[in-house]
């Protein structure tokens, strides 16, 4: 039951310290409890207070981390519905199945598959995180795949029904923190144990979010805490739904039984690869895991794409830092571009040059994020403001001649930015940056 | 363990929009709960997807996107008609694109004859979507609601700029227009005041939000959908509860990684079943945003999307 602000404050020191970044004990008991506060922040709290208090400082849906080092991620500790309401927080982790049925080449060619997808995409770098390993009755073939898999850098999950095959599997990979799958309404003392004893995260699978919701509640009574939930639901109406009353019982209800990540099965909820894709995209805002029968650059670009814009920030302000942004390695004669710091045009603007093979200097004026457009009307992109930020930033010393491209939409600011910047030549590019390939090839310095 | 679905009070529900006559007319909007919420609320009529067809031939397509056309493909009528007879298309985009003043530019008068000739040799419901230049949309749509009269087709982008123009004859010949504004919520429901001030029927709007293709702004208009929804259902934003529709397939077949090929680049796969999958999981994301029409290009996506919709909607 969560605790009210007034309730907090009864157990914090009442020294008005200030260390938690609050003015007073009383105002870090109220962002505690609108959960905008971490308890961590109070240094002086007493350990007995910090029991009682975890309660209602807990995140309404636990984070859990999977895998260690470069490739550990944490799931779930969303706090909200929506994300234009704050942000997601954490992305689900993709899993490629592995299973000891598959012959060795398949095996091992699933194994070089997680390294073999990754997607530079300006400055970041997408890519799948996790193997998913299931035993259907071949135990020494299972125990060497978790044996193979520990050998590469990425988290695992380790799938079996029998605890003594776990037991050893665990034996083998305990060190990379894998995710147990799973716990049973038959197994789940045993498997809660094995979790405990390993200090591993355990799935919990139960038919639909009641016994699921039975079970986690008795683990969490064993004093496990880091669970993902699978109510074993496959079909794809019933599954969507189910991802948003446990997300909704967990935030709105705060029912703790259902506050933790889920882990969903589109590789068994379809044969067809390009469908079970679309399913997985059904999933991406929800779920903590997501299982994939296979990887091929095909179906996992796309889902990589559409998770890095579903996970992507929107209160940051959209912006690019203001500056030059050399492209395919430009030298003297390479043109120069200019542009906003709005960083969709950024974005769009810098993948067109890439797309053109032409070396570039792209020089991002800071317009507050505004798009060319908007800064253009708001005066903050204009003839005066431009040939300043041409002037200051130093592109003179990277070029051997003087013109700049401008925008096509800007052509307007044509007369008083050749006023500002006397002696160079204003050129006018396209309108669409769709065009810019075509028209930089047409580049002569 | 005592479990009770949390669920949402809605107050508001979406307004249902008729689009085409007779027998093939459809009906869009209804909704009285979030996309396919349905465990708390309606969805009386599921999501639409729309085949485009282009006014002329288009000359930058992959090939593995002009293959299913490619001997319809200089023939807009013929165009249509092969999305209706072989791949069964409920809804005609006519994408508007040789009037483009930064493209063709093609005169008026020619563009309103092929727009003419499609309303006429189709018995499916018709959009028409125009350059989104809003001094040639103000001349080329105003003649578009002239031509197709007695068909109750949904003509745009209608902006900020044009609405007046537009929406007056669109008024006068009972067309649907479809409110076109950048991204953002309050313009959009501004626009939808100012049409409603114009004296447009709340059942003859439809909201365009503007969209972005996936990897390219996907994002921003997935939550403003979202916004609208939240707005519109939950908050009584009367006028915020019109249809949305998504023109997503140009915004997708535009990008790079819907033309290199498997050749080019061997980690992005094999070229059309990831440009289908682009534009199918666009698609995708836009519906479980709240978009009523989604306007595709593919067969094979719209195939997908067909049947996630059905699936979903059962």
């Amino acid at each position: 039951m969560a605790l009210t602000g007034i309730q907090i404050f009864k157990l914090l020191p009442k020294t008005n310290c200030g260390e938690c970044k609050f003015p007073t004990c009383l105002a870090f008991a109220m962002g505690l409890a609108a959960a905008k506060a971490e308890l961590d922040a109070c240094p002086h709290v007493s350990d007995e207070a910090r029991d009682q208090l975890s309660d209602a400082s807990a995140p309404p849906i636990r984070q859990v981390s999977i895998g260690t080092g470069d490739y550990g991620i944490k799931i779930g500790g969303e706090t909200v519905m929506f994300r234009h309401e704050k942000t997601f927080f954490n992305k689900p982790g993709i899993a490629i199945l592995i299973t000891d049925n598959m012959d060795d080449d398949e095996v091992d060619k699933r194994f070089s598959k997680p390294g073999q997808f990754q997607y530079e995409r300006v400055g970041l770098t997408l890519r799948p995180e996790l193997f998913a390993l299931k035993e259907t009755g071949n135990k020494e073939k299972f125990l060497n795949m978790v044996k193979k898999a520990c050998a590469e850098p990425y988290g695992i999950i380790l799938i079996s029904g029998d605890q003594a095959i776990m037991k050893e599997a665990l034996e083998i990979a305990k060190d990379r923190k894998p995710l147990i799958y799973a716990a049973t309404g038959a197994n789940y003392e045993v498997f809660g144990m094995l979790a405990k004893e390993y200090a591993c995260p355990l799935a919990v699978k139960g038919q639909g979010i009641e016994e699921v919701a039975g079970l986690t509640d008795k683990l969490t009574g064993m004093g496990l805490k880091d669970l993902v939930i699978d109510t074993s639901t496959r079909t794809l109406k019933e599954s969507l739904h189910e991802q948003i009353i446990i997300r909704r019982a967990a935030l709105l209800s705060k029912f703790k039984p259902l506050g933790f990540p889920t882990i969903t099965f589109p590789c068994e909820m379809t044969g067809d690869v390009m469908k079970e894709a679309l399913i997985a995209s059904t999933f991406i805002a929800n779920a903590g895991i997501i299982v994939l029968s296979d990887f091929s650059g095909e179906s996992l670009f796309p889902l990589l794409l559409q998770r890095l814009n579903i996970y992507t920030d929107p209160q940051r302000p959209m912006t690019t830092k203001e500056g030059i942004y050399p492209i395919n390695n430009p030298g003297e004669d390479s043109p120069v571009l200019v542009t906003c710091n709005f960083s969709l045009t950024y974005f769009i603007v810098s993948g067109e040059i890439e797309n053109s093979r032409v070396p570039a200097w792209l020089c991002v004026m800071d317009t507050e994020g505004l798009s060319v457009m908007t800064a253009w009307a708001a005066g903050k992109f204009v003839g005066d403001t431009v040939g300043a930020f041409i002037k200051k930033c130093d592109i003179t010393e990277k070029i051997m001649h003087k013109k700049v491209i401008i925008p096509g939409y800007s052509a307007a600011i044509l007369g008083d930015l050749e006023e500002e910047l006397p002696g160079w030549e204003i050129l006018i590019g396209p309108r669409e940056a769709a065009h810019l390939p075509a028209y930089l090839k047409t580049w002569k310095p | 363990m005592a479990f009770e679905i949390p669920k949402i009070k809605y107050t508001g529900r979406i307004k249902e929009v008729t689009i085409g006559t007779g027998p093939g007319a459809i009906k869009i909007g209804g909704e009285s709960c979030y996309p396919f919420y349905v465990f708390e609320g309606e969805m009386p009529n599921p999501p639409k997807v729309a085949f485009e067809v282009w006014d002329y031939e288009p000359q930058d397509w992959q090939e593995w996107a002009v293959e299913p056309f490619k001997d319809v493909i200089k023939d807009p009528v013929a165009w249509a008609k092969k999305c209706i007879d072989v791949y069964g298309a409920e809804l005609i985009a006519l994408q508007l694109k040789s009037a483009d003043p930064n493209g063709m530019d093609r005169d008026v008068e020619e563009v309103v004859a092929v727009v003419k000739n499609v309303v006429e040799a189709i018995a499916v419901p018709l959009i028409v979507w125009g350059t989104a230049n809003d001094e040639k949309d103000a001349t080329l749509l105003r003649r578009v609601t002239e031509v197709c009269e007695g068909k109750n087709v949904a003509i745009g982008p209608v902006a900020e700029k044009n609405y007046k123009q537009i929406g007056a004859m669109a008024i006068g010949y009972n067309q649907i227009v479809m409110a076109s504004t950048p991204i953002d919520v309050n313009l959009a429901k501004q626009l939808n005041i100012l049409l409603g001030n114009l004296g447009v029927p709340d059942e003859k709007i439809v909201v365009d939000p503007t969209t972005g293709g996936l990897g390219y702004g996907l994002e921003y208009t997935y939550s403003v959908i979202e916004r609208d929804r939240m707005a519109a259902l939950t908050q009584e934003d009367a006028k915020l509860q019109y249809p949305v529709i998504c023109n997503l397939a140009h915004e997708v077949w535009k990008t790079r990684e819907t033309r290199l090929t498997k050749e080019e680049d061997p980690k992005l796969g094999d070229e059309k079943k990831r440009s289908i999958l682009m534009e199918a999981i666009t698609a995708m994301s836009l519906l479980m945003a709240g978009a009523d029409i989604v306007v595709m290009r593919h067969p094979d996506s719209i195939a997908l999307i067909k049947d996630m919709i059905g699936e979903l909607t059962k």
